[in-house]
């Protein structure tokens, strides 16, 4: 049996007068990866930024209804302690450009003023370098830029930044829009290897993808959740007409 | 000829003619000066006397009494500067607050010097006057110390003007990324803005800097115009630009005139490099 960690409750959220999500219930299952689908402006990125409170940052943003992480609201939590436990990358690679590729692991660490051992830093680095497969090719040089790789590698390095802080959930907003097909791949393999230890959310636009990597799939059509399940039932045989219509190109 | 044809000539005279006045005002500077510079050479950098009477001239008070005030008007400003520039370009970024204080400092740029040199002279000298009997120093009121005050001011929306617009430009995915790993605005600020805005930041200083170095009027104003080194900051001096306000209608020895136009051409040099340094920078960043 799956457990879960993540639960909606009748959840709606916005900006100022403009209502975004309508009423998600939505439960996330711990170490799946889960895609949300939908068409542009239908919320999904909101939706991924409400988990980890960043919505909020907007002056205008508002929310209703609850989020649960393993049985706590989040909204009760500090969110400075759970956006340490929620990694973020985002749709373009954005390295920190003052740092090195060394330091962009660490940029977690760095930034939320964490003092580490030299020993316990090249450990990080390694680890999270090799659990995004960018070790080989970036250990002789970590002193560079994390701007001077290439647009996989850098999302690659971004994504190791956000485990560099051993996150529970991984929130990833269309990672791969701005990369080339071989890029892409590459991110697509990186995350099936990953789901054995985090969960991972993804926002995508791409049907392909998320039928190659997610084990569960939202559709969220007008802010509204249609059609909820398991990948390969919503691939088969969607129960909503929409989510039938959106699969099949009609719309989106 | 066509329209087009003649319109883009006007337009290259325009460009020829600027950086041949630029030149030709070096050139004017230079030949002018060329009796003190054969005169004294390069001791006339490190001279610590000027003496019309004697007709004994060195740079050296000058030189030491322009990075004083330009230097200590700098320390001053910077906490200022700095916050409004984080005030205007990341707090408040795009709002009607921002628009306003925007409005405030440009006009705090265009006020005349003279204004803020009568200004200092009734309101800042007093001031000052009475720290100067608390440390029991001649109570003169005017000092490097008032002339660096005044200069502060002056100098605050040079810095702010680059400082909030390298601010502005510091990518939003940037600021969500450490946001993202927990960090309060505060960590962004100092982890993520200050030192990816710093060298325009450096670059807004240097432009200050620059002014700093070349306003005459309200320094001369408040300064004191005392041709010697000052042994505190809280007794009288003389800048570069101050003493060449002061005494170019009195000089009438050759040799004077050709020592106050060496110091014209040296104030220029210093600040033509000081804008191109800066200049550069931003290029850089913007």
């Amino acid at each position: 049996m799956e457990s879960k960690i993540l639960k909606f409750e009748n959840f709606s959220a916005g900006y100022g007068n403009l209502l975004v999500l309508k009423n998600i219930n939505l439960e996330i299952f711990e170490k799946k990866i889960t895609a949300i689908m939908g068409p542009s402006g239908c919320g999904k990125t909101t939706l991924i930024r409400c988990i980890n409170r960043m919505h909020e940052l907007n002056k205008e943003a508002f929310h209703k209804g609850d989020i649960f992480l393993n049985d706590k609201s989040i909204f009760e939590m500090n969110p400075v302690f759970l956006r340490r436990k929620i990694g973020m990358v985002f749709q373009k690679p954005n390295p920190f450009p003052h740092l090195s590729i060394y330091e962009n692991v660490l940029a977690g660490y760095i930034i939320n003023g964490i003092k580490l051992k030299r020993e316990e830093k090249d450990k990080i680095v390694e680890d999270c370098l090799k659990k995004v497969a960018l070790w080989e090719e970036v250990k002789d040089k970590l002193y560079l830029k994390g701007t001077q790789l290439s647009g996989g590698q850098q999302q690659r390095l971004c994504i190791a930044r956000s485990l560099a802080l051993n996150p529970e959930i991984i929130l990833l907003d269309e990672p791969t829009s701005s990369l080339d097909p071989k890029s892409t791949v590459e991110i697509e393999n990186l995350l099936e290897k990953l789901k054995d230890n985090v969960t991972i959310i993804i926002v995508t636009h791409n049907i392909s993808q998320a039928s190659r990597i997610a084990d569960y799939v939202a559709f969220l059509y007008l802010g509204e959740l249609i059609e909820y399940g398991k990948s390969e039932k919503i691939f088969t045989a969607p129960e909503n007409p929409k989510t039938e219509e959106y699969l099949s190109g009609k719309f989106g | 000829m066509s329209f087009e044809k003649i319109y883009k000539r006007i337009i290259a005279i325009g460009g020829v003619l600027i950086i041949g006045l630029l030149l030709s005002i070096f050139i004017t500077l230079f030949i002018n000066s060329s009796i003190s510079i054969k005169k004294f050479g390069f001791s006339f950098l490190i001279n610590k006397t000027w003496d019309p009477v004697f007709e004994n001239f060195g740079a050296f008070p000058f030189i030491v009494g322009t990075l004083l005030t330009s230097i200590i008007s700098l320390i001053i400003s910077i906490p200022f500067s700095l916050s409004v520039s984080l005030f205007i370009g990341e707090y408040y970024k795009d709002t009607i607050f921002s628009k306003i204080f925007e409005t405030f400092i440009e006009i705090l740029a265009v006020i005349p010097s003279v204004v803020f040199g009568l200004w200092g002279l009734f309101y800042l000298a007093p001031i000052v006057r009475n720290l100067q009997i608390k440390f029991s120093l001649p109570p003169t009121g005017v000092s490097v110390f008032t002339a660096s005050l005044v200069l502060s001011i002056m100098i605050i929306p040079y810095t702010i003007s680059v400082g909030k617009e390298v601010i502005k430009l510091i990518p939003t995915d940037l600021k969500e990324a450490a946001f993202s790993f927990g960090a309060t605005h505060y960590e962004v600020i100092k982890k993520i803005i200050l030192p990816y805005a710093k060298s325009g930041i450096i670059a807004g200083f240097l432009l200050s800097f620059g002014r700093a170095i070349g306003e005459t009027m309200a320094v001369t104003m408040v300064i004191g115009n005392v041709n010697t080194i000052p042994r505190s900051i809280f007794l009288p001096g003389n800048t570069i630009a101050s003493v060449i306000a002061n005494e170019f209608l009195e000089a009438i020895t050759k040799i004077h005139i050709s020592a106050l136009i060496e110091l014209a051409l040296i104030l220029f040099v210093i600040t033509f490099i000081l804008n191109l340094i800066a200049n550069n920078i931003i290029k850089k960043v913007v």
